[in-house]
């Protein structure tokens, strides 16, 4: 059996070296899943035969002389992006038995590059939500605190890494889904810049906001995934065809010289205490390396909340119209008339997050209200981008928590959405603006639970943000 | 704005059927939050032009070239109900 405490590059190294086979690489991530999955509940499901076969032929393609940092690395990948020939549910009941015909452009570069799919990760329904308590099947733990959330959406894909359930693991993020439960359960994730991944077959929540993104035990195997996903996709208009620059070695650049941001209306009262200092020793940190530290200003921050949730469910209202109960998913018995086809089929297969994000967006984008909601969203949307044009004209990467607390109970924050969507202050600027951000473990509160440093970079600043991640990851460890 | 929401009305517009709980439910949560929202409301946005996605791009074109798809079992083994090659669905047409 191979250790679950690996990395991605160290397994990587592992296969290199024949210490191990991808095979038995894989065996032992689907034994530490047969062990530790009751508890953690990370997977919706797991396609054991399917990955060991993908393991069988990497070690065979190894033999013949072929070489990867991916090949036989055995990934977790959340549950709306779509591997051909595996379910793909979005953790909703309207995709009960949905089986993906084709891969997403992320899987599709992944199996390029020889990576093995063990298995679904748990998700809040459609990737509406903060705590993974949204999914239609199972309530995922935090590995730090069973008694916990592990954030969400991406919930599943963090509690797997940071469990020793999955090497590594995709999620997506459209407020926060990727940085948040990255820093609940302790492990490093990256929302790249919009148009930097391709989106073409992930299950669209809010199309100008969605990223797919990598989420690690290190900052390294972060750039080392994103090496791998990145870059233009004709079956994807948004993706910008940008030369994807090597991730790995901006890696080494160090913290000294850097300018690091600190946006004053993230540093407010309301924030854990404890999740406060532990950021603030990382600046402090950083600052003694020798990076210069800089006050900027981000003034349209308290706004981000509101731009974000009439943005972003408009969108989702819009996109969930697919399902319908023709075509395919969950479709109602004995329907009366076309109306009553509809209508009852999303009734019975969207959960409540889903229909309550549905209605609000179907609400701000009706007749008499679109001017006043969604079209005055979209240019506060534009304050808050310039917002950030302004600022990183004055440093290279900003620092601010990932969320205002740690990690909570389960049930704590299920009864009062405003609250909740509350929760993702932070991290919804980044996705507004179409910049990129990293969450990265920089300490732990009183309770051992860990703490989420941001990271945030320009648009296609991913370079920046690894380098002073990596930086953190140093300091953090020392 | 702020007015009260009729959640009838726009489950209707969404396809959606609520039942009267969820209906009781959901005018309360989207009055707090629309409420909320309306904050956008404060700020002078004369002359602001609109971002519409995360990066400034606009007509993005490819060849108009066939390119091998999925085959058709691939997608009709997904349908809720099949005859053959086709979906199958209620009849929506009434007879002439």
């Amino acid at each position: 059996m191979v250790g679950m405490d690996l990395t991605l590059c160290a397994a990587a190294e592992g296969l290199r070296k024949k210490a191990f086979s991808s095979v038995e690489l894989t065996q032992s991530v689907l034994a530490a899943i047969r062990e530790k999955d009751g508890a953690l509940n990370a997977y919706l499901s797991v396609d054991g035969e399917g990955a060991l076969k993908q393991a069988a032929a990497a070690d065979a393609a190894r033999a013949a002389g072929r070489d990867g940092d991916l090949l036989g690395i055995p990934v977790a990948v959340k549950d709306l992006i779509n591997v051909a020939g595996q379910p793909c549910t979005c953790a909703s009941k309207i995709l009960t038995g949905y089986v993906a015909p084709y891969d997403a452009t992320v899987s599709a570069r992944l199996r390029e590059a020889g990576a093995v799919f063990a298995g679904r990760t748990n998700m809040d329904e459609f990737a509406m939500g903060s705590s993974t308590e949204g999914s239609a099947f199972k309530v995922t733990r935090n590995p730090h605190d069973l008694t916990r959330v592990p954030g969400g959406s991406s919930g599943g894909s963090a509690a797997a890494v940071a469990g020793g359930e999955a090497i590594a693991a995709l999620g997506t993020d459209t407020g926060g889904s990727i940085r948040q439960p990255a820093a609940f359960c302790g492990c490093v994730g990256l929302k790249p810049s919009y148009g930097r991944v391709s989106r073409y077959g992930v299950t669209a929540y809010a199309s100008s906001l969605d990223q797919v993104g990598p989420m690690t035990r290190t900052v390294e195997d972060a750039a080392v995934l994103l090496q791998a996903l990145a870059g233009g996709d004709p079956h994807d208009g948004t993706t910008l065809d940008v030369p994807v620059p090597d991730y790995r070695a901006a890696l080494r650049g160090g913290i000294k010289g850097m300018r690091i941001g600190l946006p004053r209306e993230y540093y407010i009262d309301g924030t854990d205490p404890d999740v406060m200092a532990c950021v603030r020793r990382t600046v402090d940190a950083c600052a003694a390396a020798g990076a210069e530290i800089v006050e900027v200003s981000l003034p349209h921050t308290e706004y981000a909340i509101a731009v974000y949730y009439i943005v972003a469910t408009a969108e989702a209202s819009a996109n969930l119209a697919r399902f319908d109960g023709v075509r395919y998913g969950h479709r109602t018995e004995k329907p009366e008339s076309v109306f009553d086809l509809y209508a009852r089929s999303r009734a019975e297969g969207f959960g409540t997050e889903v229909k309550r994000r549905i209605i609000l967006g179907t609400y701000v984008l009706s007749s008499g209200y679109y001017d006043a909601y969604y079209g005055c969203a979209q240019k506060v949307r534009t304050l808050i981008r310039n917002d950030f044009t302004e600022a990183f004209k004055r440093c290279d990467v900003m620092f601010t928590p990932v969320a205002p607390t740690a990690a909570y109970r389960i049930g704590e924050a299920c009864n009062d959405p405003l609250k909740m969507y509350l929760g993702d202050v932070f991290t919804v600027p980044a996705n507004l603006a179409g910049i990129c951000g990293l969450s990265v473990p920089c300490g732990r509160t009183a309770d051992g639970l860990p703490v989420g440093l941001q990271i945030l970079g320009p648009a296609f600043g991913e370079c920046a943000v690894l380098r002073a991640g990596q930086a953190v990851e140093g300091e953090v460890r020392t | 704005m702020s007015q009260k929401i009729d959640v009838a009305y726009v489950a209707e517009l969404a396809r959606l059927s609520l039942t009267p709980e969820e209906n009781n439910t959901f005018q309360q949560q989207l009055e707090t939050i629309v409420r909320y929202v309306e904050k956008i409301g404060e700020l002078n946005l004369d002359g602001v032009e609109p971002t519409m996605h995360g990066q400034p791009v606009v007509n993005v074109f490819r060849e108009d070239a066939v390119v091998p798809s999925v085959g058709r079992e691939c997608f009709l083994a997904n349908a809720p109900e099949r005859n053959g090659d086709e979906i199958r669905l209620p009849k929506i047409v009434e007879d002439a």
